[in-house]
């Protein structure tokens, strides 16, 4: 929210945890994000974690960040422009 | 009299001192008076300079921000082969050390020298982008000198200057400035397409205004033609040196500008984040180099309508110059930015 849109801290706080419903507060703790993460589909982070092969991770993970928070992800549109089979065109 | 115990505190060459508490004190008062005097700006007030003392004279190995403080943190040459492939850098920044953003770069870190890797550095970002979850930036300093000779075709103006040749001196720096902006627009270009979700311009202006100048043009182009793309505008001191003199942005005076000044020109530009820099005085305690970081920024925090990320590592925003900056000092220096500046991140 930060890096593409500019929003600064606060506003990008309540972005986010508005599109997760957690609080901001919430955001910096790994107990309520991990179980927010594997809600969503954003990829989980420790290694022990992430032994889940049926769970979405890396590029899948952010098809569904853009997805739920609602913004363009550059390496996400450039994904589905040259898997398309459109040779590039969507 | 009172005998004050001495506390275990840092140099700005990251080397034990030990002060009492009147003496940090003394230097938070001192480091805020430099800076206000410097750049005609109000001094910390007292209640600041009290929160920075109890920062600063703790024993305490470590400090941190209060719980929900938390801020954002961008970590520059996190991607550049420190320990394993760059991709797996990128993961272990990540995985296990908690970056928020990430960046891929080049050890050398110069626009030039990358400008002739452009498609392979567009494909790694391509392959980092596949294997990670946090976003990744590429990043690069613009490091104008290396377009001068030797390094480069445009006459070397440092040497030109000391000779009295400031027209010559001028145009060759005007020189060099088409070619970076092109190499600049180029390498986002290729970065773009490549996936990357950010640009970092970092230590710009280290070759003062000329180098700026090229950064502002280049994220105003970039910018325009890619408006989803983040640009990170990182400076490289608190002062942009006048090395040309008369350039100007926007029909402002590039030469002399401070923080606030140099963060509303890249709001205009179009940066999406900016990296203020407070360079840290190796003389000075840690507790005198953290006043002056603040005093000097606080001005551009309050005003900026962009995220504003401290620049706070070896030799810069508090952080003692070395290469392995020592935690306590670290962490000092973050809580009292996050404290004291409102800032987005670090």
């Amino acid at each position: 929210m930060q890096m593409t849109r500019s929003m600064r801290l606060k506003e990008a706080k309540e972005y986010v945890a508005g599109k997760l419903g957690v609080t901001p507060f919430d955001l910096s703790d790994p107990v309520v994000m991990t179980d927010a993460r594997n809600e969503f589909g954003f990829g989980r982070i420790h290694s022990y974690a992430i032994s889940q092969p049926a769970q979405a991770n890396m590029i899948e993970a952010k098809f569904n960040i853009a997805r739920v928070l609602d913004i363009p992800v550059n390496c996400v549109e450039r994904f589905k422009e040259r898997t398309a089979m459109t040779g590039g065109e969507l | 009299m009172v005998n004050e115990g001495r506390l275990p505190t840092r140099m700005g060459d990251g080397t034990f001192a030990w002060l009492t508490r009147s003496e940090i004190r003394a230097d938070l008062e001192s480091g805020s008076e430099a800076a206000a005097k410097r750049a005609k700006l109000p001094p910390l007030t007292a209640d600041e300079i009290d929160h920075l003392l109890d920062i600063y004279a703790s024993p305490a190995r470590f400090t941190g921000v209060d719980l929900g403080d938390e801020v954002v943190l961008s970590c520059d040459g996190t991607g550049m082969k420190t320990h394993a492939t760059r991709i797996q850098d990128l993961q272990t920044y990540e995985q296990w050390m908690g970056a928020d953003l990430l960046e891929l770069c080049v050890g050398d870190y110069s626009l030039k020298v990358v400008r002739t890797i452009l498609a392979y550095e567009a494909q790694y970002m391509h392959d980092a982008q596949l294997a990670t979850v946090a976003p990744v930036q590429y990043g690069v300093m613009p490091n104008l000198g290396l377009y001068s000779k030797p390094d480069g075709p445009c006459d070397n103006w440092s040497e030109l200057l000391p000779q009295g040749k400031i027209d010559e001196a001028r145009a060759s720096q005007e020189e060099a400035i088409e070619m970076a902006v092109l190499d600049m627009v180029h390498l986002a270009e290729s970065q773009f397409e490549a996936g990357a979700d950010a640009i970092d311009w970092d230590t710009t202006a280290a070759s003062g205004d000329p180098e700026f100048l090229a950064a502002l043009r280049a994220t105003e182009i970039i910018h325009a033609r890619y408006p989803d793309l983040g640009i990170q505008l990182g400076m490289a001191g608190e002062f942009v040196l006048g090395m040309h003199g008369k350039l100007t942005f926007k029909g402002t005076r590039l030469a002399g500008l401070w923080p606030r000044e140099q963060l509303l020109l890249a709001q205009q530009a179009g940066a999406t984040m900016f990296g203020p820099v407070v360079n840290v005085n190796t003389g000075k305690s840690c507790a005198w180099n953290v006043a002056r970081a603040i005093c000097l920024v606080k001005p551009c925090t309050e005003v900026a309508e962009i995220p504003v990320h401290m620049n706070a590592g070896m030799g810069v925003g508090a952080v003692p110059m070395f290469v392995h900056p020592p935690g306590d000092a670290v962490c000092r220096a973050a809580k009292a930015f996050v404290d004291l500046l409102r800032l987005d991140g670090l």
